[in-house]
């Protein structure tokens, strides 16, 4: 079984591209041989009932999959060209190049201020205080929490709301300047009004970083991506423009899961 | 004998008013239309022998505490007793001697005195055996009389029971709360007798200690009673020497085991360092005394000092250091996988390598932990004895060279409590009162270190 794209679709300005990626853990094979074009510009969505895979090839994305001891990696992948999975890669490096946003907020039990910084320190990204300072006033700005915490920057960023938690990580990663951004869920463990204010930032940030998108409403899909790929059972069934996905799928499977008929 | 007896007779009781009450219960079951009771059977039966069993006990526990002395009472009340000696000592031998034979544990008196009491206390004995028994048989049946009767189809007794349960449950932790109420009741009171004699000041303030056993008790001398050397000594060899050594070593072994220990390895390297906290504290004082002290005395000839002490501060200190590591690794190790992977995962996602974010975000969430850890293995290391005793010395000493002989409190409460002095020397009360201090100390610890762990399970609600 092949992956069905869209005729329509051209990828021409491929950020990241997956070519024949299999994931296994332990023996079980978790992600089937996917390819994909994952573009500059555009937010594309990974769609799919629980347990297809799409949360998994996502981790691939930063290698997020090395954490997990029996987790295997087949096939190619590549960040403007370079093989991420080669030996010898940088981690670290690459990390820093794609962000990555988790499905539940994980403020760490720092200050909001300590929280941005990380990242620039880690990566020594900033000469002395002031030019700190501007990156976590800048970060926070483009996350849209700026207004919110200005005053109270020196307090816990575990002491925030789930959605502003969820926001400072986003602003977290940015801090970073990355250039791709993995969001695994975002909204999953936010209210819908937190929800509606995550997908304005997602809509913001569009056209400055790439970001790639899992997530299992559909509704969500269809508002914030440009791109869509559908997941099922380890294997990426359908992938093309999101409007072409939702109102004209070429897969029965697509069809049946954008009906509501399981997932 | 008698108490073991009494203890047989209540299970055997209760054992037939269980049965009975099951009994019962199944016929309450066939009786009834619906076949179906408020409890099961075996709640029934609990519940009778419950109140069996534990009424008999108490009566046991109180009967075991009094009968010596009723028993003791009847014999005294004997003609044959008027001739005692009347000093305690030599008339409580005669009794005991009596007694010894009368209950057939010795063949024979030696006394004549005693001669006269052994049948006396034969017939006390055996008297007061027979109204054990039947007192214990009459509160059995009553009581169980009592809860058999109260039993109906629709009697709740299931409830019954869960609340007998909950009672034993809590008195059980009300044992180690008594029993640390005891302990302090008593050491305050032989306590507020040595304050009695030698001052407050002298004790808490004063630099030299050498209390002797053998002076005047009445006129004792408070400048032989100032405890700082022995503070000083606790101190500088359980928290700072031992701490220098346990605090590095643990949190390292605690971080290698959570972050890169491979699950093999850690299978074997964990339980290994639990048995360390398994070996008895003498053995760590002999590998104390016989291998590091010499050690460090060669050590330190060889740097040039001109006569060290076979007897140091840091070989015990660095041995005790050693004891207390699975102490601080244990909570440490916990308490760092504790920390939600979330928080790790979300530092690696950053770009951080597994030392940055150990460093950076897993010990900073950890530290409320870590520092309990720490808190509860240096009052363990500053009640320590053993080790002190066998390798650094009972010499009293205020200095701050770790290679110089050192005493610690326990140590000094050990020397004062075996020594040759009489029980109400101020030297001996000097015991309690150094004990007195260190369980304050350490009970202040502990409760530091457990609203510190409070503070740290809220962390991430």
């Amino acid at each position: 079984m092949v992956t069905v794209v869209h005729e329509n679709l051209e990828v021409t300005d491929a950020k990241m591209s997956a070519r024949d990626v299999s994931v296994f853990y332990g023996d079980k094979k978790a992600i089937d041989e996917v390819s994909i074009d994952i573009p500059t510009k555009y937010v594309t969505a990974f769609i799919g009932p629980s347990g297809c895979g799409k949360s998994t090839f996502l981790r691939t994305l930063n290698r997020m999959n090395d954490t997990i001891p029996s987790a295997r990696v087949e096939g190619e992948i590549t960040l403007d060209g370079d093989d991420i999975y080669r030996s010898k890669m940088d981690v670290v490096q690459l990390r820093a190049r794609v962000g990555m946003v988790f499905q539940k907020p994980n403020p760490f039990p720092k200050s909001i201020y300590d929280n941005i910084a990380y990242g620039p320190k880690i990566h020594g990204l900033a000469e002395g205080k002031d030019e700190l300072d501007a990156i976590v006033e800048r970060s926070l700005k483009r996350a849209g929490l700026w207004e919110e915490v200005k005053d109270r920057l020196q307090d816990s960023g575990t002491a925030l709301s789930g959605g502003q938690q969820q926001r400072l990580c986003i602003a977290r990663a940015i801090a970073v300047d990355p250039e791709v951004i993995l969001m695994d869920e975002p909204c999953s463990a936010l209210d819908p009004i937190a929800t509606a204010k995550i997908e304005e930032l997602i809509a913001e940030l569009n056209g400055r970083y790439a970001i790639v998108i899992v997530t299992h409403s559909m509704q969500q899909a269809a508002r914030v991506s440009q791109r869509t790929a559908f997941f099922h059972l380890g294997k990426m069934v359908e992938y093309g423009r999101t409007s072409d996905i939702f109102t004209n799928p070429l897969e029965q499977r697509t069809q049946d899961y954008i009906t509501g008929r399981y997932g | 004998m008698s108490p073991a007896i009494l203890l047989l007779l209540a299970l055997g009781l209760g054992l037939a008013g269980w049965l009975a009450a099951r009994a019962r219960a199944w016929a309450f079951r066939r009786e009834s239309s619906d076949g179906r009771l408020a409890s099961l059977p075996t709640y029934h039966a609990w519940y009778v022998a419950l109140w069996i069993v534990l009424p008999v006990l108490a009566f046991v526990a109180v009967w075991s505490a009094i009968a010596p002395g009723l028993v003791n009472q009847a014999v005294l009340a004997n003609p044959a007793a008027a001739e005692l000696p009347a000093f305690g000592f030599q008339r409580q031998t005669i009794l005991n001697e009596a007694r010894a034979v009368a209950t057939g544990a010795a063949p024979a008196v030696f006394n004549p005195q005693a001669r006269e009491l052994v049948e006396p206390f034969r017939d006390a004995l055996s008297r007061y055996n027979t109204i054990g028994i039947v007192v214990t048989l009459l509160i059995a049946f009553l009581t169980g009389a009592w809860a058999f009767l109260r039993l109906k189809p629709d009697f709740a007794a299931r409830t019954k029971v869960e609340r007998i349960v909950m009672a034993i449950l809590l008195g059980a932790s009300l044992v180690a709360i008594l029993t640390t109420i005891g302990i302090l009741v008593s050491l305050i009171f032989e306590t507020v007798r040595f304050f009695g004699m030698v001052s407050p000041v002298d004790f808490l303030f004063g630099t030299h200690w050498g209390p002797d056993p053998m002076s005047n008790p009445d006129n004792p001398d408070g400048s032989r009673y100032g405890a700082i050397p022995l503070f000083w000594g606790t101190i500088y060899i359980g928290a700072i020497i031992a701490m220098i050594v346990a605090i590095p070593l643990g949190l390292m072994s605690a971080i290698y085991l959570t972050q890169y220990a491979d699950p093999r390895v850690r299978a074997w390297v964990k339980p290994a360092l639990e048995i360390l906290a398994g070996v008895p504290t003498v053995v760590y004082g002999y590998f104390a005394a016989l291998t590091i002290a010499p050690a460090i005395r060669d050590i330190a000839l060889a740097l040039g000092m001109s006569n060290p002490s076979s007897e140091s501060a840091l070989a015990a200190g660095l041995v005790m250091g050693v004891m207390i590591i699975p102490f601080v690794s244990s909570m440490a190790d916990d308490s760092i996988a504790a920390v939600p992977q979330a928080m790790r995962d979300g530092s690696l996602a950053m770009g951080a390598t597994t030392s940055e974010t150990i460093r950076r975000v897993l010990v900073p969430a950890a530290l409320p932990g870590i520092v309990a850890g720490i808190m509860l293995a240096v009052s363990r290391a500053i009640g320590e004895t053993m080790i002190v005793v066998m390798a650094a010395s009972t010499a009293a000493n205020l200095t701050g060279n770790p290679l110089e002989a050192m005493t610690t409190v326990t140590v000094q409460i050990v020397a004062m409590l075996t020594g040759e002095g009489s029980f109400d020397h101020p030297a001996t009360l000097s015991a309690f009162a150094l004990g007195f201090v260190l369980f304050m100390v350490t009970l202040g610890l502990n409760f530091v270190a457990l609203r510190v762990v409070k503070r740290y399970r809220e962390a991430y609600d």
